[in-house]
């Protein structure tokens, strides 16, 4: 039995991290948020329509997969692969995408916002918003809109406005505070369809409750295929919404490791990686109070990760109590490890996965041969489409006519 | 250690002259925090009533364009919490104008934040006003504040409940500071429509002074919100010309050309 969870409480802490540090004008529409939320959690036919979304829409149940020949080839671990790649849009992000569009429509919000850093969550933000009519802009740094290129034509595809943000490091983190200024302005009108376990109460929580059906489905999967709980979870982490939710329903296994992987960049150097655990400390960004990348002065560092997805300084404030608490282990995977560990998975399962994901797989590469008689199962988040461009740089000899 | 009061005495004294308080914002360290201490005294020539020093942060979520730019030429000729507490000391030394810090939470925390209010109050530091701090997260600094005799100064929003206007009275001291309209800091060409209301709503529920700030950047301004508000809060239209005149020899005369043309003091 997987225990309930009992976090966060009322004020929105897991332990001392989470909260609301947000301006005050905010601080209503987050209240108001969190009774939409609550209530629609009680209502039948909220559950009964998202549940009809994530089955018809989205495509869930996604397929447990046991990754076979990867696993003989490892010599180790037996793994077991969780296909949110599978899903409508190409990763998790949906789940939540059709959680936040059914609550934004009952508060009666007419535009919806978002930040998106690898695009995955801007192209699920588009998608919902084009399959409910709802107007739809998406901020973006500039130099994720030059490496995830055709997540920003999709986006463009499905009606939404992308905006460009030039400040700072152009990345996630700008994409966010760009998102929180839009949102401050036009608060009224509209729904910020946050799409991380980030930011200020109640975003982690929900944003987590709309994800745990990837853990809830992969345990009673995994219960039915082998009658028994893996011994490891694998998931990456950049603000942790896919690995919140698997984690959560193992969570009260205590049996079972979870491991989430931060993106470990270039080198261990502040500013070449987005590994919190191991190179931050506690202070507050965007919102919540969590493990942060900052200098000496409490500013906030830059980061690094080849996957744009993971590039951001603070990470999710369950995280940071699972860590705390010892429930959960973080670590992190290099730029390189993690290229190689999607071109090991392309060409031993004919899955590319996405960047994000391999750091997660490369976690799980390391450890399986060490690992006999080990179950492991690891979160595919996404697919890897959208990084061809990158993977096509990374990986040059195989773009040449006589590549093997 | 009780409040220097210097806050409540300037609103007071303000008031007898029958004018509002000209609360003056400036980001600490910009161009150069060597030049900060000259600023502002020329500001409180000009006729600003109250300096709110502004800590510059790397992601100001709460401010528009022209603070961000600010910050991050603060943060780039080296400022740091020490540097403005330097800043706040020097300025103290010349000036019995009110201080308070204007802040994000990060910074201060990683300076500690009991070290923070010793070192600030030492300073000359009269208030604190954090612009990502709720009520609801603030009872471990409010304590600390109190405990060092800082005044804490609590944002009222155009959007706040008559439950969270309660509760942001409740936790201010000194002042509070009426944000006029949704949005981000920067300076827009009329005054928000219900800033008025939100004001007498707030005066049903505290006698402490009440200040209105974001998107003031007129005399105009000032006179109509004069009619109804202890004081007036002017920050990006100061930061707009640091940023014209950063690099001029005669930027401090500028900046005190501009806040008499605000204040209306000759």
């Amino acid at each position: 039995m997987s225990t309930t969870i009992k976090t966060p409480d009322a004020g929105g802490h897991f332990g001392p991290y989470g909260g609301r540090y947000v301006p005050e004008t905010l601080m209503a529409p987050l209240e108001e948020l969190e009774r939409a939320f609550h209530e629609a959690q009680q209502d039948e036919s909220f559950r009964a329509e998202l549940k009809d979304l994530l089955a018809n829409f989205a495509g869930r149940p996604t397929p447990l997969y046991e990754a076979k020949r990867l696993s003989q080839t490892l010599g180790g671990a037996r793994i077991f692969i969780k296909r949110e790649d599978l899903l409508h849009t190409g990763a998790h992000k949906i789940n939540n995408c059709l959680g936040q569009i059914l609550l934004a429509r009952r508060m009666g919000k007419k535009r919806i916002i978002a930040e998106t850093g690898a695009g995955q969550h801007g192209v699920a933000t588009a998608t919902v918003c084009a399959l409910f009519g709802l107007e739809c802009v998406v901020y973006m740094g500039e130099e994720d809109m030059r490496r995830q290129r055709l997540n920003v034509f999709r986006m463009r595809m499905l009606g939404a406005k992308v905006v460009s943000v030039t400040s700072g490091s152009r990345t996630l983190k700008d994409a966010v505070s760009e998102a929180m200024r839009d949102w401050v302005t036009n608060v009224s009108s509209t729904h910020y369809l946050l799409g991380s376990a980030l930011g200020s109460h109640p975003y982690p929580m929900l944003v987590r409750d709309f994800h745990r059906c990837t853990g809830d489905e992969a345990r009673a999967q995994i219960l039915e295929r082998i009658g028994r709980l893996p011994d490891t979870i694998f998931a990456c982490v950049g603000g942790g919404s896919n690995a919140i939710g698997i984690f959560t329903a193992f969570i009260g296994d205590a049996g079972v490791k979870l491991v989430g992987v931060e993106a470990g960049g270039r080198s261990g150097k502040l500013g070449e990686h987005a590994a919190r655990f191991s190179g931050g400390s506690p202070g507050v960004l965007q919102g919540a109070y969590s493990y942060l990348l900052q200098d000496e002065d409490g500013q906030v560092s830059l980061t690094h990760s080849v996957s744009a997805g993971l590039d951001y300084a603070l990470v999710g404030p369950e995280h940071a109590w699972l860590h705390d608490q010892g429930r959960a282990e973080y670590v992190s995977a290099t730029d390189s490890s993690a290229l190689n560990a999607a071109k090991t998975l392309a060409r031993t399962e004919g899955i590319i996965p996405a960047l994000e994901s391999s750091h997660a797989i490369a976690e799980a590469l390391r450890r399986a041969p060490a690992a006999k008689d080990e179950v492991f199962l690891i979160n595919l988040s996404g697919r890897g489409d959208k990084d061809t461009d990158i993977y096509r740089e990374n990986f040059p000899e195989l773009d040449q006519d006589n590549a093997e | 250690m009780p409040s220097s009061e210097r806050i409540a005495r300037c609103f007071e004294a303000c008031k007898q002259a029958g004018r509002p308080a000209l609360v003056a914002y400036l980001t600490a360290g910009d161009p150069h925090p060597d030049r900060t201490v000259e600023l502002a005294l020329a500001m409180e020539r000009g006729g600003a009533d109250l300096l709110e020093l502004g800590v510059p942060f790397s992601d100001p979520i709460a401010d528009g364009p022209v603070i961000q730019h600010a910050s991050d030429r603060a943060l780039h000729a080296g400022t740091t919490v020490a540097r403005v507490l330097e800043i706040a000391r020097e300025i103290r030394a010349h000036s019995s104008m009110p201080i308070i810090l204007f802040s994000y939470m990060n910074p201060l925390l990683r300076y500690g934040f009991d070290r923070l209010c010793t070192d600030a109050r030492a300073a000359g530091v009269d208030g604190c006003l954090f612009t990502d701090l709720s009520v609801e997260e603030a009872d471990a600094t409010v304590a600390a504040m109190k405990k060092h005799g800082l005044d804490t100064v609590f944002l009222a929003a155009p959007t706040s409940t008559e439950r969270r206007l309660k509760l942001v009275a409740e936790y201010s001291t000194g002042f509070v500071y009426v944000v006029s309209r949704t949005g981000v800091t920067g300076e827009q060409a009329t005054v928000a429509g219900g800033v008025h209301e939100l004001v007498d709503q707030l005066k049903s529920l505290t006698s402490l002074p009440l200040a209105v700030g974001f998107g003031i950047s007129r005399r105009e301004h000032v006179e109509a919100i004069g009619g109804y508000a202890d004081g007036v809060v002017v920050g990006s239209a100061f930061m707009r010309v640091v940023e014209k005149y950063g690099s001029a020899p005669d930027l401090a005369a500028q900046l005190e050309s501009f806040t008499r043309e605000l204040s209306g003091r000759s």
